[in-house]
């Protein structure tokens, strides 16, 4: 098992590459600890999976270098990388049992018999198929023969890092939780490297220790889910990060004063002057909405019940607001009036976080 | 108009796909179809659309008997979820499709297509190519299609389910305006219960070939008839555990006991099975009804605000879903409270017997009009 480091590496498609929209992949320093669960997220297109390609040596990268521990591999193969892949469908073989396509990595090496036995044994037993293991493949269901190919990239205790390129997408709604907590259980058993590609927010959280958000070949922010959720870096994670979103707004800003259209909001914090598109930002859990005061003025759209929390939609000065109400609130038209927490107000300049100069209180 | 499915039901090779069903659907509304892979939502749709014929059973469009009419011959639109686009036409010509094989003038055809890719933002791709768009915009280009031509009924088979997830957010805040605008029925197949929720119509909760419960979709989800509605209704699934009520306790899991408060009070004594969703489920006891429920903790995941626990309790596999970052050993036994405000009683067998107190507080709330824009 090795650290894998990734320097100035940047990756274009295109043999000559002029401008910066030429990369599939910007000028990136980045390291992935050792033993940590990394997820890689962001919308279709964003350059996560050729990231990925590039990790696992499907991909030279056009410039930069990476190294597993001290070792340069930006030319090994995938083969040579030492490292195991899941992908997006099920890889087994049909005419093989279960316990033969879980042993097949560690006899193509020409391990011990004993030892494949055993470990067989544990990887079955940590996927749920322990009473299948003489089971043909065949005849399985997509989310089992899935569940085979994840544990097929456990089985190999040696190897440097196991890369998993949106594994669950097969898999029926129901049953992900299940096969998404395994995973999350034989990370925790067995702590290898593993790096994650999804386009799914819920699986990307609920997986990683950390988050690497990326958007347009850009790594935005690397993270914990809380860091991610409380303290986005950058306008993206803020937007992809939760379900709605973070709300922006245009804004001015002198010292500790906002000037949002005609409204003023004092800050707890002084920033400095700011050029460039300024934007305030604020997640839909920290507004509140009041019948007869406020920051804002603000129309209510409509209001989603969806169970345990409400999703109001609202107006101000034609700018969509989203604000999230918890289910013992009332909520009701007349409320015309939003309130932002303090707290929870973000300064942005040209999509990246402004830290304030001073803090005041 | 409406549609109406009488003593519908589809055998294929033998086996049950639909079971008995009868259903109406009325002029304007929204209805979903809720239900997991495999519960019968597409076949339903296929009935409705008129692609497959049913083993038993009639369908009536507007009173009259449409169950043998061919598809074509039905003003019907239908929406997968591959997006089903002309690859070699134009955005414009993609929409304006169906309306040339109706035999439609050229003004007619450019008047509606505008109205139609204005509504559905397409007005700058109008000249592009369905693969030179986003995948937003491809199933945009194909939710146009479906809806240009007026059709008194659109059938939606999960629309947004090959959408990332920002842009379904998206359009599913938009599908009810669409909805609006066009005065159709729309049914709408989905596997997720937040969307059944945010769509606001009514909902027809299916599990394996059987429609459970049908009617507006805040009402199967606060009084669901049975334990079967309130699993399809509930994502992550509803936990539930058997318990018997004698005198002023309760007692369930292995050798449990507990005051019996709120639902549980009016029960006579007797065994029971009893629900609650997920995310009422916490770590600490905040209110005086809360039971104690020792648990063993296998795993948890965190969302970066709130924090999944993966349960099992006396047999059953439970999930909660808890507020806030919560780090907490894997493979452990805690202590978690449940509120039984939030309990739903049901039969043995499965069938309601209590609503949760929750339910009927927030229904009384939503049936007077506070709860609505």
């Amino acid at each position: 098992m090795a650290q894998i480091k990734l320097e100035n590496l940047a990756h274009s498609y295109i043999s000559k590459p002029t401008s910066k929209s030429d990369y599939a992949l910007q000028k990136m320093n980045l390291t992935f600890e050792d033993g940590a669960a990394y997820a890689l997220l962001g919308p279709s297109g964003c350059g996560k999976t050729t990231l990925l390609n590039i990790i696992s040596g499907i991909l030279i990268p056009s410039e930069g270098k990476i190294y597993f521990g001290d070792k340069d591999v930006t030319s090994l193969d995938a083969l040579g990388r030492n490292i195991a892949q899941v992908f997006q469908f099920p890889v087994v073989y049909d005419t093989m049992s279960v316990r033969k396509n879980l042993a097949f990595p560690l006899q193509n090496r020409g391990a011990d018999p004993q030892y494949i036995k055993k470990r067989v044994e544990i990887i079955a037993k940590s996927i749920g198929m322990e009473d299948m293991l003489d089971t043909k493949a065949s005849g399985l269901s997509a989310d089992a023969k899935q569940k085979i190919s994840l544990g097929r990239g456990m089985v190999r205790e040696d190897v440097n890092a196991i890369l998993l390129d949106e594994p669950l997408t097969v898999i029926d709604p129901h049953v992900k939780w299940q096969l998404r907590t395994q995973l999350k259980a034989l990370h925790e058993e067995f702590s290898h490297t593993m790096i994650f590609v999804t386009h799914d927010q819920t699986e990307a959280l609920t997986f990683a220790d950390k988050v690497v958000v990326m958007d347009d070949g850009i790594v935005v922010q690397v993270g914990s889910p809380q860091e991610l959720f409380e303290r986005p870096t950058h306008t993206f994670v803020g937007y992809f990060i939760g379900s709605p979103g973070m709300n922006f707004f245009d804004v001015d800003i002198i010292e500790d004063i906002i000037s949002m259209g005609d409204v003023k909001l004092k800050l707890h914090s002084i920033f400095p002057d700011l050029k460039g598109r300024v934007e305030l930002g604020i997640r839909p859990e920290f507004i509140t909405l009041s019948k007869d005061s406020g920051d804002i003025k603000i129309e209510i759209i409509r209001i989603e019940d969806i169970g345990y929390h409400k999703i109001v939609r609202a107006i101000h000065d034609n700018i969509k607001i989203n604000i999230v109400v918890p289910e013992d609130v009332k909520i009701d038209n007349n409320m015309k009036f939003a309130s932002f927490d303090r707290d929870h107000i973000f300064i942005y300049q040209d999509g990246w976080l402004v830290e304030p100069k001073e803090a005041k209180r | 108009m409406s549609l109406e499915l009488k003593n519908v039901s589809m055998r294929v090779n033998g086996q049950m796909h639909i079971y008995d069903t009868n259903l109406t659907l009325e002029n304007g509304t929204m209805n979903i179809l809720l239900g997991r892979t495999l519960s019968g939502k597409t076949t339903l749709m296929r009935i409705m659309a008129g692609l497959d014929v049913p083993t038993t059973g009639q369908i009536f469009w507007d009173g009259k008997d449409v169950t043998r009419m061919r598809v074509q011959d039905r003003k019907i639109a239908m929406v997968y979820q591959q997006f089903i686009n002309y690859p070699a036409m134009s955005v414009y010509d993609n929409i304006a499709s169906p309306l040339r094989l109706m035999n439609k003038n050229r003004e007619e055809i450019d008047v509606a297509v505008r109205k139609t890719a204005t509504l559905l933002h397409l007005t700058n791709e109008l000249n592009k190519k369905p693969l030179e768009l986003s995948g937003g915009q491809q199933q945009r280009c194909a939710l146009a299609r479906a809806l240009v031509k007026g059709s008194g009924l659109v059938l939606l088979d999960e629309p947004l389910a090959n959408l990332d997830y920002k842009l379904r957010e998206e359009l599913r805040e938009e599908i009810p305006k669409i909805f609006e605008s066009s005065g159709a029925i729309f049914v709408y197949a989905t596997t997720e219960p937040e969307e059944a929720l945010l769509l606001d119509g009514n909902v027809a909760t299916l599990w394996e070939g059987k429609i459970t419960q049908f009617g507006p979709s805040s009402e199967v989800y606060h009084y669901p008839n049975s334990a079967t509605t309130a699993r399809v209704f509930s994502n992550p699934s509803m936990n539930f555990f058997s318990m018997r009520k004698s005198g002023e306790y309760i007692y369930f899991g292995d050798k449990q006991k507990a005051l019996a408060s709120n639902s549980l009070l009016k029960l006579q004594d007797g065994e029971y099975l009893a629900g609650f969703r997920p995310n009422y489920l916490e770590i600490e006891k905040y209110t005086d009804s809360a039971i104690k429920i020792p648990v063993h903790l296998n795993v948890t995941e965190i969302t970066g605000s709130e924090t999944y626990l993966h349960l099992s309790h006396n047999g059953d596999y439970w999930i909660g879903l808890v507020n806030g970052v919560h780090e907490m050993d894997f493979n452990s036994d805690i202590d978690v409270y449940l509120d039984t405000r939030y309990i739903f009683i049901f039969s043995q067998d499965g069938v309601l017997v209590e609503p949760a107190f929750s339910s009927i507080d927030s229904f009384k709330e939503g049936s007077n009009g506070a709860d609505k824009a």
